[in-house]
């Protein structure tokens, strides 16, 4: 570049500084302070080596292993948004209802050694509870809550989503108990396989093998199938498609469906991670991928598979990487810090996603 | 929540054409209502308490509001006017409703329910079933809910000089057995009052005798205004002139506030600490207020001004090594001088959390809000915080505020500071709904981008409505540290912002006598019925879902909210966008006057 050239986009820059507010200030300060954390952080984190590269390819199978279950979840958030416009506050807590629903099956098997003598079916027994529980619940929940606020504009159907949420919880905690229970741990899920010559939780692989199969036959129902089109039509413009003869409750009913089933998987499997179920946990997850929902482009599915993957393998490097560097103690407290903060610098800074940007047009 | 169940099963009945069958929809949705709070654990809960010792528990009395509004349901749906006609579907409802809690009881006996529902427990199928084994109890169950039911019917359509005294007898003898422990207390031992205690009430509550004393009497009242007091009344009121009825208006104000001071004094201090702490939402929800009711900015991450508030006061005045005045040259400060301390750095925060958010609109604008909220709170609760604000043990002996050498330690002291503090916030919360400021921020909720185009500084607006909201938010904190004498993280979860969002919803967003409203009712009553606690945030669920379906204004509605939700916008909450539009050009236009 030549100095004129420089120098001609120099004088343009310089008469709307005057325009430079205040506001401009702070975000810009937010921007350079999130980049200077994660340049800074990960620069002294990889100077002062404390982690080896086993380390390092943990947190990335972990990061991978939580974000195939973030990826879930956010699909039924991506998809009910762009059908309905309507953030489902509640989806997180119906994806607690599918991890409840599979604890006592689960409970059940491991009690009887079902679990361990026929593992893939007994698995198989429980994610079709839970995502039974979960879909049902997830289609009660529209007809019963959502579909009075179908041409409701404005705040009230998401207030009526937080009242839902609470309701689930809180059904949950008074039903079956406040305390936290403990998933059954069979043995054969710690045991670990070598790949690329690391060892991996088995526990892991079968967690992103539900995961990638699930988000497989979703794609092929939203991208093949006549509902899928029928999906996508109403996600695009409601009206038009209803003109166009396509039952737009019929639609609704089949998105919160989906939705429901991917967050049945997606329970059994946090719960089989974390090895607890307790009427909260759905809150926090589902607050994130729907973060991590937005990331990818609000309304996108493939948008929703991919920020689900790269808000869990931030969030399982981040502290490490990010936090460690800069001598934060104890990183780890710190996880849904990273979290949170990508979803806030996403909602101000590209509202509109990796892959969603005909959408956000269109919203604006 | 029984009233408002029935508004829904009415509405899904609606469409129906036959009694019968609209008959066996209420009767199903009340049964399912009757299973739910079986298998939740209200039910056992309630049946804990008495209403009229050793005869009615509460849980029964539930019970039986079931039963009746079956039939009222019924009748309420049902236009033919002969009563026999109405027998029939009452019968069928209450039977059907009956029946469900009858299912619940047999398949409690036959299957081991209660390893998954801990609430199904063998006292809780006594209770159900009367003690009476699986076919006769569960007769019992389904003819008493179709007795109940046409009883219900009939007095739906009875005349008003005979519904209302039932009503209002049996809703007195209600309270009067609920609130029997805090009714008793406020009674002083010794005298004239305490015989008449005695008579009504033993230690456990109320007798047979004492509720069948305390329905006549409140029948005989209700009948006495409804039958003579009230045309009088009515049209005394409406012969008085403005000015007197602006007198009077006055004086029911001062009488409320007079109340408000001398109920602990005559309550006890229990009853002074629920209404602190009743005050200290009634604060929070009139900072709120501002920014969901009038500006239209759902902020989810409110809990966040009220840490910052609780912690700015404890940091300046605390008597630990985490305060500012163990390791600064900052003197340790006195409550008062640190409330307005504390004050402005919530409205700092406020502001600063404002920013970045400005141009975040609707439901991101609330994940964005509560992200935030959840920011501050996982910062606190973590050791990279712990040498400031003392990580999860947070900060502990914060003084009392003291007035010259008093200390005011006691709840009711503390209450009338929060009650002035209230008071004043109040004020300038009533002055800026109807200020220049006010009107702008109504017009930035109906239609943003139509204020902008007329003139409205939404950066300036929307920062004022972020700070000012904090600012109330931040003076409850400081409050709420002193009243603790401490500050820990788990006291500033996101079900803090849900809970005040909650109470201006119930209460009427942009309504100030709302806030009042929806706090005592969601604050005030959970912790007058303690047991009941851990339910309060299923209520605040379904209070949600009910409010914005049935009742979108709110129990006490601003004036102009209520003509725009009546007149204006239809029957939809939040109108169509022609509409808001329209509304707001048109404030900005009083805004230009």
């Amino acid at each position: 570049m030549t100095d004129v050239a420089r120098g001609r986009t120099l004088v343009p820059k310089l008469s709307s500084l005057s325009r430079f507010t205040f506001v401009d200030v702070v975000l810009w300060a937010l921007r350079i302070g999130v980049v200077m954390v994660v340049v800074g952080g990960s620069v002294g984190t990889l100077i002062r080596g404390r982690y080896g590269a086993v380390q390092w390819f943990e947190f990335l199978v972990f990061g991978v292993t939580m974000g195939s279950v973030y990826a879930l979840v956010a699909l039924g958030y991506t998809m009910v948004y762009g059908v309905l416009r309507l953030i489902n506050f509640a989806h997180g807590d119906i994806m607690m209802t599918g991890a409840f629903s599979g604890y006592f099956v689960a409970a059940a098997f491991a009690g009887s050694g079902f679990l361990d003598r026929e593992r893939v079916l007994a698995m198989l027994a429980i994610m079709a509870v839970a995502v039974a529980t979960s879909t049902t619940i997830a289609l009660l929940t529209e007809r019963l809550a959502y579909r009075p606020f179908r041409h409701v504009r404005g705040l009230a159907p998401l207030i009526c989503a937080i009242g839902v949420s609470f309701f689930l919880e809180q059904t949950f905690r008074g039903a079956f108990g406040a305390g936290v229970r403990a998933y059954p741990d069979p043995k054969w899920q710690s045991g670990t396989l070598s790949v690329l010559g690391f060892g991996v939780p088995i526990l892991q692989i079968m967690v992103v093998a539900a995961a990638l199969v699930s988000m497989a036959v979703l794609y092929v129902i939203v991208q093949r199938t006549k509902m899928g089109t029928a999906m996508r039509a109403v996600s695009e413009d409601a009206e038009a498609a209803a003109l166009m003869g396509i039952d737009v409750d019929k639609v609704v009913v089949f998105t919160f469906a989906l939705g429901g089933a991917m967050a049945g998987v997606a329970g059994v499997c946090y719960a089989f991670i974390f090895k607890q179920v307790y009427f909260y946990m759905g809150f926090t997850p589902g607050i994130k991928a729907f973060g991590a929902a937005v990331l990818g482009g609000i309304g996108s599915v493939p948008g929703a598979m991919l920020g689900g993957l790269f808000l869990g393998i931030v969030e399982s490097v981040g502290p490490a990487l990010f936090l460690d560097g800069i001598g934060i103690p104890a990183p780890y407290q710190l996880r849904d810090l990273i979290a949170f903060t990508l979803l806030i610098m996403v909602l101000i800074f590209r509202p509109y996603g990796i892959l969603g940007e005909r959408m956000a047009k269109k919203r604006a | 929540m029984s009233a408002a169940t029935v508004d829904l099963a009415d509405r899904a009945c609606h469409r129906e054409r036959s009694p019968f069958r609209r008959a066996l929809g209420v009767g199903l949705v009340l049964g399912v209502v009757a299973v739910y709070g079986a298998t939740v654990g209200i039910l056992p809960l309630m049946d804990a308490r008495w209403v009229i010792v050793d005869v009615v528990s509460l849980g029964d009395a539930a019970l039986i509001a079931i039963g009746l509004s079956a039939g009222a349901a019924v009748a309420a749906r049902t236009t033919s006017s002969e009563f026999w006609r109405l027998a029939p579907p009452s019968l069928l409802a209450g039977g059907v409703a009956g029946a469900l809690v009858a299912l619940l009881t047999l398949a409690m006996q036959v299957l081991p329910l209660r390893r998954i529902f801990i609430a199904l427990s063998p006292d809780l199928l006594k209770a159900l079933n009367f003690g009476l084994g699986a076919p006769l109890g569960g007769a019992v169950l389904i003819v008493s809910g179709a007795l109940l039911a046409v009883l219900g019917a009939a007095l739906t359509r009875a005349p008003e000089g005979l519904r209302k005294p039932v009503i209002v007898g049996l809703a007195f003898v209600v309270i009067f057995g609920v609130f029997q422990e805090l009714i008793q207390i406020m009674m002083p031992s010794g005298g004239a009052i305490d015989a008449l205690r005695q008579s009504v009430y033993t230690w456990e509550g109320l007798t047979l005798g004492g509720a069948l004393t305390i329905f006549l009497l409140a029948s005989f009242g209700a009948f006495v205004w409804t039958e003579w007091l009230r045309g009088r009344a009515r049209e005394r009121v409406r012969r008085l002139s403005p000015a007197q009825r602006r007198r009077a208006k006055a004086a029911r104000v001062f009488l409320f506030v007079l109340l408000l001071v001398l109920l602990p004094i005559v309550a006890g201090s229990y009853i002074g600490q629920v209404m602190m702490l009743v005050g200290l939402y009634i604060l929070m929800g009139m900072g709120l207020n501002l920014e969901v009711g009038l500006a239209g900015l759902l902020d989810l991450g409110f809990v966040a001004f009220f840490a910052v508030g609780a912690y700015a006061t404890a940091i300046l005045t605390a008597d630990s090594s985490h305060a500012l005045a163990s390791y600064t040259a900052i003197p340790s400060l006195s409550y008062w001088a640190a409330m307005p301390i504390a004050v402005l750095a919530s409205v700092v925060v406020g502001v600063l959390f404002g920013i970045p958010v400005l141009g975040v609109r609707g439901d991101y604008l609330a994940v964005a809000t509560m992200g935030l909220g959840e920011i501050v709170r996982v910062v606190v609760q973590s050791d990279m915080a712990a040498p400031l604000l003392g990580g999860a043990q947070g900060i502990l002996q914060i003084p009392k505020p003291r007035i010259g050498g008093h200390e005011l330690a006691d709840p009711v002291q503390l209450f009338y500071l929060t009650l002035a503090a209230s008071a004043v916030a109040a004020y300038f919360a009533w002055r800026l709904e109807n200020s220049r400021l006010g009107r702008a921020w109504m017009a930035v909720r109906d239609d943003e981008d139509v204020a902008q185009a007329l003139g409205i500084n939404l950066v300036k607006v929307k920062l004022l409505a972020h700070g000012l909201g904090a600012a109330f938010a931040g003076l409850a904190g400081s409050i709420f540290a002193v009243m603790l004498t401490s500050v820990y993280p788990s006291s500033f979860q996101l079900l803090v912002s849900i809970n005040v969002l909650a109470l201006i919803i119930v209460g009427g967003m942009g309504s100030l006598p709302g806030v009042m409203v929806g706090a005592t009712a969601l604050v005030g009553l959970p912790e007058l019925l303690r047991e009941f606690g851990e339910f309060r945030f299923l209520f605040y669920g379904v209070a949600l879902i009910v409010m914005m379906r049935v009742r979108p204004e709110g129990l006490w509605p601003s004036a102009t909210r209520r003509r725009e939700l009546r007149d204006e916008a239809g029957e939809s909450a939040l109108g169509e966008p022609e509409e808001a539009a329209a509304l707001a050009m048109r404030r900005v236009s009083d805004l230009q006057d």
